[in-house]
């Protein structure tokens, strides 16, 4: 079990990590999420111990280890770089951390075979790293770090430099092999999408705090914050600012014009005092057909349209600061078209004017 | 936590001693000549600061400081633009490139009194080949008694020594350049030199930065080469810091007084060398606010 | 503004290449029309890294010609070819301002001072980034300098084609949102002809009118994001295209169905397939239904990415994944259903027409 307790990092006045508290279980999967410079690498250095924190204790399974090195500290770290021994075949590649270790024999080959057959590296063995595809040497560093077998495994956008198909399908492979070993994982990516296919606990990360940390899904569907809402969105999310006035949200600023483009409060947030909240909700969740009869609508005007073959991203300008909406068909929209809007209460999402979520959308089947 | 302090200085003491013995020692016994005065028979008297201001006042000391300020901006001048053009003119990749490393560093690899010797023969008038050749052409060249000629010996000398050196870190500035920044280059239209003034430059500008530091601090501390090329001569002519130095303690068993020179020449060097560090830690620290 | 004539173009890296896998390039032959948004898209060895260094001169083909609007200019240099690029890796002049920037092509084209200003002031007006033109190009962020290294290109009266290689690598997601949209936006306002090369499949279908699918230093499929989408040619634009890809399945041809293990599936027509070919039905996960009726499906594995489950099971032991959207419940023990329209056939991974 590894333990951070109110842990940040300071680099002179400037705070790289603020105040992060978690506690990661054994054999469970735990992403940070966050766009470049949210503090993710800075989080793993303090985890692996290459940094010590400013303030703040690193327990691992109980015992403070905050200012012990890197060597004792039994990790093992997979980059976004492909990160191999140019020398040295794949097998050795593979054992090099159980031939430092000087494991016997008997052990080194068995480990060696069980975990290139979980990465199906078994056909490439005898190869050097640089004779193989980019997918075929991250899945060899990652194979390293496995045979390590320790105790915490770091990783560090390890898909970025892939190919997407690659990507895709080494993705689809990593909850199994995760699942197969013992350790504590913490992967780090910029991707929603990658996080919600990797399953596990998600971190989400903004300037060096950790916004939200707990299961996945939980906190996709159920985030505390705009920052956290917004970091796990991909498209962007839409959100503005709204000044509730009795049962409607009104854009705000107020414009005189666009009076009618309030959107009706949900009857269960009612007893809300009237004020500022932000006002949410994902692309998805948008549509141009009224889902149901009891769907809201409000207005807006096409600024670009992009076709995937089967979807349409609508980038539009409305009211109320919401801008882009993804909806199922092909739809040619020239720009500046208007287009009604639809979506459903209880797919909002709201929160009060400290950007805390005051109404979490109702939890889907899942 | 206090056991753990203890036994990290037993870990830095074996350099600490190093460190002691090869530094610190020696610097204080430099220190302890420079504000004495000594006539042999391990007498010392103390003098204070004389020594100092004797030195910082004598004619002596300040052409020998005209002279190495002279020649290190010399050799600076012509080895940097030099290096650089040379660096940008050597391919950039394949068999002709290696040839040209290899060729590169050949210089670097003589030892210094080796080099010294070498141009001693070949400058000599009557049968070096650079000596007789000038002559044959025309000019009137001899390094042992015309302060110009030997001038312009121990500069060639040095050009030829040390470019080598610039020309291997401007070459590998250069080869850090991405093949994407000459494409964009070529699309936008742009001159050979303005290739060079807004690509390759700035991104040598760090290794330039190393090369004028490293040229500084060894043409400030010269001596094998010119000392067997000229002796500092004719008259005193390339008498330069360094070759002062030994006159004054070896020459004329002038200790305390070549102490001190030992140790204002010391500050001079670490003052530069503190003022190239600071402007590119500077740099750097402006770079990674950037990023 | 030009037409980009691909003729007959070939090329290999060998001096004398006699074997068809010899070339890393194999035959290429289309046209281009003018202010098109095009994309080459396929995974890292395809060869179409090959095919945009063809077009932007770095690389004379072994065979072929290329024309831009008419003009032959297969042995021009780059700089004579009046493109321009966007790299993978931002390539700004560290030490100009983003002003600076804009104008150093129009500078070594020795334009007046007048016309540079004008042109400058009005990239950096549509690319929004007027409030920045002073502050050193060094100093952004790697979308903004992707966004100059985008203007550079489009201050240029001349360019007739703007190429852009994989120009969103290193930009952060939501970056990459801005990005896309302005690209988008500047394509329409100049009308430039522009040829992006991409690996990945979303920034590929969004980005181009007409996506070229390569694999292999093939050209297999150019089309309409939703032709790709609905009748891929070939079952690696199905795989390659679509997250997940295209579900491939085994079968055999019977009338206006296909049989798949001991069932069979209905077609929306009758199809001919040469003697003796291996035929296979191709159906998108989005047009698998699972409900009560059709084959028998073994789930294996269910993903929630939040706007939709990802199901995956084996279906007449051939691995098959559906798509369930948001809140759509999953039977205990589901069969699947292919929609008519959504099923392609291949014979021997070619697709063939179905005849109704």
């Amino acid at each position: 079990m590894l333990e951070l307790k109110s842990v940040s990092k300071r680099v002179g006045s400037a705070y790289h990590l603020s105040n992060i508290s978690m506690t990661l279980e054994p054999g469970s999967l735990n992403v940070l999420l966050g766009p470049t410079l949210s503090g993710k690498t800075s989080l793993m250095r303090l985890m692996a111990g290459l940094d010590r924190p400013t303030e703040g204790s690193i327990l691992v399974d109980g015992k403070d280890v905050t200012g012990a090195r890197v060597q004792s500290r039994d990790v093992a770290m997979v980059y976004q770089q492909f990160i191999n021994y140019p020398a040295l075949t794949v097998y050795e590649n593979i054992a090099s951390p159980m031939r430092i270790a000087r494991k016997p024999r008997k052990e080194i080959e068995d480990t060696v075979a069980r975990v290139a057959e979980l990465l199906r590296l078994t056909p490439f063995l005898d190869r050097l790293p640089l004779q193989l595809s980019g997918g075929q040497q991250q899945r060899t560093a990652l194979a390293r770090a496995l045979a390590k077998n320790a105790r915490l495994v770091l990783l560090d956008e390890p898909l970025a430099n892939l190919d997407y198909k690659l990507r895709e399908e080494l993705r689809a492979e990593l909850p199994k092999i995760f699942a197969a070993s013992g350790a504590i994982f913490v992967y780090a990516t910029a991707e929603p999408e990658e996080a919600l296919l990797l399953g596990g606990n998600t971190a989400t990360m903004e300037e060096g705090r950790v916004t939200q940390f707990g299961p996945t899904v939980d906190v996709y569907r159920r985030p505390n914050s705009v920052a956290t809402a917004a970091t796990f969105s991909d498209p962007p999310l839409n959100w503005g600012r709204q000044l509730k006035v009795g049962n409607v949200f009104r854009p705000t600023p107020v414009e005189d014009e666009l009076q009618e483009e309030d959107i009706p409060v949900p009857p269960h947030l009612a007893h809300l005092p009237d004020g500022k909240y932000a006002v949410a909700i994902r692309p998805h969740h948008l549509k141009l057909e009224p889902p149901t009869s009891d769907a809201a609508c409000v207005r807006g005007w096409v600024s670009a349209v992009e076709i995937t073959g089967s979807e349409t991203y609508i980038f539009m300008k409305s009211v109320c600061d919401w801008s882009v909406m993804l909806v199922h068909g092909v739809h040619r929209l020239p720009p500046r078209t208007p287009i009604d809007v639809y979506f459903e209460l209880r797919h909002l999402m709201v929160f009060d004017a400290d950007d805390q979520a005051v109404m979490q959308p109702e939890s889907e089947a899942a | 936590m206090k056991t753990q302090n203890n036994r990290a200085w037993f870990l830095v003491l074996p350099v600490l001693l190093l460190v002691a013995m090869n530094a610190i020692i020696p610097l204080m016994t430099v220190v302890n000549y420079s504000l004495q005065e000594t006539f042999g028979d391990n007498l010392f008297f103390w003098s204070g600061t004389a020594n100092y201001e004797a030195v910082l006042s004598s004619e002596r000391f300040h052409y020998a400081l005209i002279r190495q300020f002279a020649y290190t901006f010399i050799i600076l001048a012509i080895e940097i633009p030099l290096g650089v053009a040379i660096a940008l003119a050597m391919p950039r990749s394949g068999g002709w490139a290696s040839l040209c490393l290899v060729l590169m560093a050949l210089p670097l690899l003589i030892p210094w009194n080796v080099v010294g010797a070498m141009w001693n023969i070949f400058a000599l008038p009557d049968i070096g080949l650079l000596g007789y050749g000038l002559n044959w052409l025309g000019f009137d060249y001899n390094y042992t008694n015309q302060p110009l000629s030997a001038w312009f010996t121990i500069v060639l000398m040095d050009v030829w020594h040390w470019t080598s050196l610039v020309v291997l870190l401007a070459y590998a500035g250069l080869r850090s350049i991405d093949d994407a920044f000459y494409r964009a280059a070529r699309i936008d239209g742009a001159s050979r030199w303005a290739v060079f003034r807004y690509i390759q430059l700035p991104k040598m500008r760090q290794v330039l930065i190393i090369a004028v530091l490293l040229r500084f601090i060894d043409s400030f501390m010269i001596y094998t080469e010119p000392f067997v090329l000229t002796g500092g001569g004719p008259g005193n002519a390339t008498t330069l810091l360094s070759i002062d130095l030994v006159k004054a303690a070896l020459g004329e068993f002038n200790l305390g007084v070549a102490a001190a020179m030992s140790i204002i020449y010391f500050l001079m060097t670490l003052f530069v060398c503190w003022l190239f560090y600071t402007l590119m830690t500077q740099e750097d620290a402006k770079a990674e606010m950037r990023r | 503004m030009a037409k980009i004539t691909l003729d007959h173009i070939r090329h290999s890296y060998l001096p004398k290449p006699t074997r068809p896998s010899d070339y890393a390039l194999k035959e290429v032959h289309h046209i281009w029309a003018d202010g098109g948004a095009y994309a080459l898209l396929g995974p890292s060895g395809c060869g179409k890294t090959t095919l945009l260094n063809i077009i932007s001169g770095l690389i004379t083909p072994s065979e072929g010609r290329i024309l831009f609007d008419g003009e032959d200019v297969t042995h021009l240099p780059t700089e004579a070819r009046n493109i321009a690029q966007v790299f993978q890796f931002p390539v700004v002049y560290d030490t100009m301002t983003v002003r600076q920037n804009l104008a150093f092509p129009l500078k070594n084209r020795r334009l007046p001072r007048d016309v540079i200003d004008k042109r400058v002031e009005r990239v950096l007006n549509m690319l929004q980034i007027t409030h920045l033109a002073d502050r050193k190009a060094a100093s952004l962020t790697a979308d903004l300098k992707q966004n100059i290294s985008l203007g550079r290109g489009m201050v240029r009266e001349d360019v007739g084609a703007i190429l852009l290689d994989e120009p969103l690598t290193v930009i952060d997601p939501h970056q990459k949102w801005q990005l896309r949209e302005q690209l988008k936006r500047m394509h329409g306002e100049f009308g430039h002809t522009m040829v992006y090369v991409t690996h990945d499949q979303t920034e590929a279908l969004t980005f181009a009118d007409t996506v070229v699918v390569m694999t292999e230093g093939e050209v297999v499929q150019v089309g309409t994001p939703e032709e790709l989408f609905l009748r891929p040619k070939h079952t690696f634009v199905g795989y390659f295209i679509g997250s997940p890809g295209m579900n491939v399945i085994p079968a055999t041809l019977e009338g206006a169905s296909a049989r798949v293990g001991a069932d069979l599936v209905s077609l929306p027509g009758g199809a001919v397939a040469p003697a003796g070919a291996r035929i296979e039905i191709g159906v998108r996960p989005e047009f698998v239904e699972l409900g009560g009726e059709g084959l028998p499906f073994q789930v294996t594995r269910v993903d929630d990415v939040g706007r939709e489950r990802i199901v995956h099971g084996t279906l007449a032991g051939t691995p098959v994944s559906a798509i369930l959207a948001e809140g759509e419940p999953l039977p205990a023990e589901p069969r699947a259903r292919f929609k008519p329209d959504g099923i392609n056939i291949y014979a021997d991974s070619w697709r063939i027409e179905v005849t109704p």
